[in-house]
């Protein structure tokens, strides 16, 4: 998939995604290893992006899991079209014998795959994007096992499927609970953080090149002084790309006081929030 | 030593941290040396990381134990010169001049050097000219008379001290705002930034002193040493400053989590009675048949909080992160009420104001408050006594009572025979005491007297606390 860490780095800011040295190492370990990755970090830090990307540089196509509670077998994995089953059943010639009716309902005809058998099934390059597997129960992390330790999924009425061209997976969390160990033992692990303000402005510039550089200098070091302050959500990556747009929009060509006061809402979302950066920072108070 | 040595010894070291490291995982780590140019440094890091450290708690942990074990250079000077390299520099002359220590700051060159090129790192952010700073200072000022006569060690302290790097913001904020006003946000921000690449410099510091350490002695037993515990797991008691801010910082995460996992535990335990009406109309679809079975929902049982609290002195960290995480949690009871008492009582709950800033309450609540009396020493049993009296009705049938305190009551009145109406009241009751069971009924805690009351749990860290939080909003 790819040559070196340095080549990782490369192809992924090809497509605007701006990894540090860590990130490409790890994606490129886990890519020659064929080993599931694991990604935590605050909520928008990039995670899900980061798959996104990977899947765009090397032209492979994206599936996508979105977990959630109570999400099960039937979503995740396949599931037999029962409508379709029947319709053969009752359709089935009077002198066919059931034998013959029960091999011919249980085939690929009347599978619905749905996203990690489609992974795995697939042959041409794939990137399999879990996303959020802390929003799901215990146990589905058992079903995903197999699929990410062998990817191989058994359907007992088909026998085992194993992936011809192993897909690259990336397994997103918000560390609300802690995966089981059994998952992390599988996978290669990540943790992003906060870039560095030199990479955030890096970032902001990609997402948004048409932000004067000077701007984008004062933007990211204001979203770094608000992260030290103690907030309920400090401001995320996205939250900082949105405040360039929205600067840009209006037409704010110097971050001050007061052009702060009037945005702030875009990055912070809590009154209390609010109300401690305009404490810390000075903020003028800006007639609604 | 081979590489497979270090690395059943890194293994072995970072087990011995508390990382739970499985021999599959171990394996993984020598598959992805493979993989990489183990040249670079920071590589190694990254594909050791990914196979061996799958929390983030227990990164720091990892970093300490990866610069022991895979330092970046050795001996003295055995880097490559880089282009952010000091000039003129004479690794051994200041380690070698014992006086040099004890020279006044002003008469010191290589002092000055240093600095200089600290100041030079602040300003620019230049990570290459960090590294040469780092180990340039720690070769200069590191160098401290070890335990027997005759050896030397190495102490980040007496680096750190020599360097003050803090005196150098002043002269550093002056170039960078270049005339702009001060006090404002321009210089807030230059601050963040400074600051920031000062701890960088600091943790550089760290890593070379480590380093020197372990070329005196060997890499496991540094490793042994200088592994802290993670942070949910620092003592609220002996915590020093910097980690009660970094403990402040997980209270909103660990609430968070809390939160998640309440609502989720609260869900699963939400199947009600069998509502037979609907279960029986549903089983028409499928003939009469009652495939699934529908059930009423349980009404969500909330709790009320009745939190009181101890704020004198010894306890008063303990106390305000026991606060700082109910307020965070709010949503999961009905009502919670706060009061605390050191020798006078006084309900705090007024501070807490929804939506407000909570670690802003927990200032005023230790500005404001009126909980001394006369000897601002902590009197238990005046405390539940003005309790009963002033709030007789805080306590009903569906309350959850929460003390927090050492139980060290001064040798004063202990008040159980309240204490005992107030828990009967109260639907539970719990004490949560900041000390080590094993010191409770030292000297004058009175934790078993109390304890015979109410039930008294351990909660000395985070994840203790986290823990006992869960339980009590079920």
């Amino acid at each position: 998939m790819f040559g070196s860490p340095a080549d990782v780095a490369s192809e992924l800011a090809r497509v605007r995604y701006l990894a540090d040295a860590a990130t490409a190492t790890t994606v490129y370990v886990a890519a020659t290893l064929e080993k599931p990755l694991l990604v935590e970090g605050q909520a928008g830090v990039g995670k899900t992006q980061l798959a996104k990307a990977v899947a765009e540089a090397t032209g492979a196509e994206l599936i996508r899991l979105q977990c959630y509670e109570g999400l099960d077998e039937a979503r995740a994995l396949y599931e037999w079209n029962y409508k379709k089953q029947l319709l053969r059943i009752q359709a089935a010639p009077a002198d066919q014998a059931w034998e013959q009716t029960h091999d011919d309902i249980f085939t690929d005809e009347f599978l619905l795959t749905r996203p990690l058998l489609t992974a795995i099934r697939r042959d041409r390059p794939t990137v399999l994007l879990i996303d959020e597997a802390d929003k799901t129960d215990v146990e589905v992390e058992a079903l995903l096992l197999e699929v990410l330790s062998d990817y191989q999924v058994t359907i007992p009425e088909l026998g085992t499927i194993t992936a011809t061209r192993r897909p690259f997976v990336v397994v997103t969390s918000n560390a609300t609970r802690e995966l089981s160990e059994a998952l992390k033992r599988r996978c290669l692990y990540l943790h992003l953080d906060y870039p560095s303000p030199e990479r955030e402005r890096e970032i902001v510039l990609a997402q948004v090149p048409e932000i004067e550089p000077d701007l984008a200098d004062q933007l990211v070091r204001t979203a770094a002084t608000l992260r030290t302050l103690e907030l309920k959500k400090a401001p995320s990556v996205a939250e900082t790309i949105d405040w360039a747009r929205t600067l840009l929009a209006l037409g704010i060509g110097d971050l001050d006081e007061t052009a702060i006061a009037r945005t702030l809402g875009v990055v912070l979302k809590h009154n209390s929030d609010h109300a401690r950066a305009a404490k810390e920072l000075g903020l003028p108070d800006v007639p609604e | 030593m081979s590489l497979l040595d270090r690395h059943v010894g890194f293994v072995a070291a970072l087990r011995e941290a508390g990382v739970t490291v499985s021999v599959a995982e171990g394996l993984d780590a020598v598959a992805s040396m493979r993989t990489i140019e183990l040249v670079d440094r920071e590589q190694l890091r990254a594909a050791l990381a990914a196979t061996l450290v799958k929390r983030q708690m227990h990164r720091p942990t990892f970093d300490t134990v990866f610069d022991v074990f895979y330092p970046p250079v050795t001996g003295e000077s055995a880097a490559p010169p880089s282009p952010g390299q000091i000039p003129d520099r004479d690794p051994d002359a200041a380690h070698r001049d014992p006086d040099a220590a004890h020279r006044g700051p002003l008469e010191d060159p290589t002092r000055d050097r240093i600095r200089e090129a600290l100041a030079q790192y602040l300003r620019d952010g230049d990570e290459r000219v960090l590294d040469s700073v780092a180990r340039d200072a720690v070769a200069a000022f590191g160098a401290v008379a070890g335990r027997a006569p005759g050896q030397t060690s190495w102490s980040r302290m007496s680096v750190l001290e020599r360097v003050s790097a803090q005196t150098l913001m002043a002269g550093l904020l002056e170039q960078v705002l270049r005339g702009e006003d001060r006090g404002g946000l321009a210089e807030r921000l230059a601050r963040t930034t400074i600051n920031e690449r000062i701890a960088l410099f600091e943790r550089r510091v760290d890593v070379d002193v480590r380093r020197r350490l372990a070329e005196l002695t060997d890499a496991e037993s540094v490793a042994r040493t200088s592994v802290r515990p993670t942070i949910e797991r620092v003592n609220f008691m002996g915590a020093t400053r910097a980690d009660l801010v970094a403990m402040r910082r997980e209270i909103q995460p660990l609430a968070r989590r809390l939160a998640a996992r309440l609502a989720m535990d609260q869900r699963r335990h939400r199947r009600g009675q069998l509502d037979f009406r609907r279960t029986i109309r549903a089983s028409l679809s499928s003939g009469g048949v009652p495939i699934t079975t529908v059930h009423r929902p349980r009404r969500p049982l909330k709790t009320d909080l009745v939190v009181l609290c101890d704020v004198s002195e010894s306890v008063t960290s303990f106390a305000h992160f026991t606060l700082l995480l109910v307020y965070a949690l709010r949503e999961q009871f009905s009502r919670v009420r706060a009061f605390a008492f050191v020798d006078e009582l006084d309900e705090v709950t007024r501070f807490f104001t929804p939506g407000g800033d909570v670690i802003e309450a927990v200032t005023r609540l230790a500005n404001e408050a009126d909980v001394t009396w006369i000897l601002g020493r902590t009197d238990y049993g005046r405390a539940f006594e003005l309790f009963a009296h002033r709030f007789p009705d805080a306590i009903g049938p569906r309350t959850s009572l929460l003390i927090l305190g050492d139980a060290r009551s001064n040798y004063g009145e202990l008040a159980l025979p309240t204490l005992a109406e107030l828990t009967d009241k109260a639907k539970h009751a719990f004490w949560l005491n900041p000390e080590r069971e094993s010191i409770w009924d030292t000297g004058d805690s009175r934790a078993s007297d109390f304890a015979a009351i109410v039930p008294m749990v351990e909660c000395r860290n985070l994840a203790q606390l986290g823990d006992f939080v869960r339980g009590l909003g079920q």
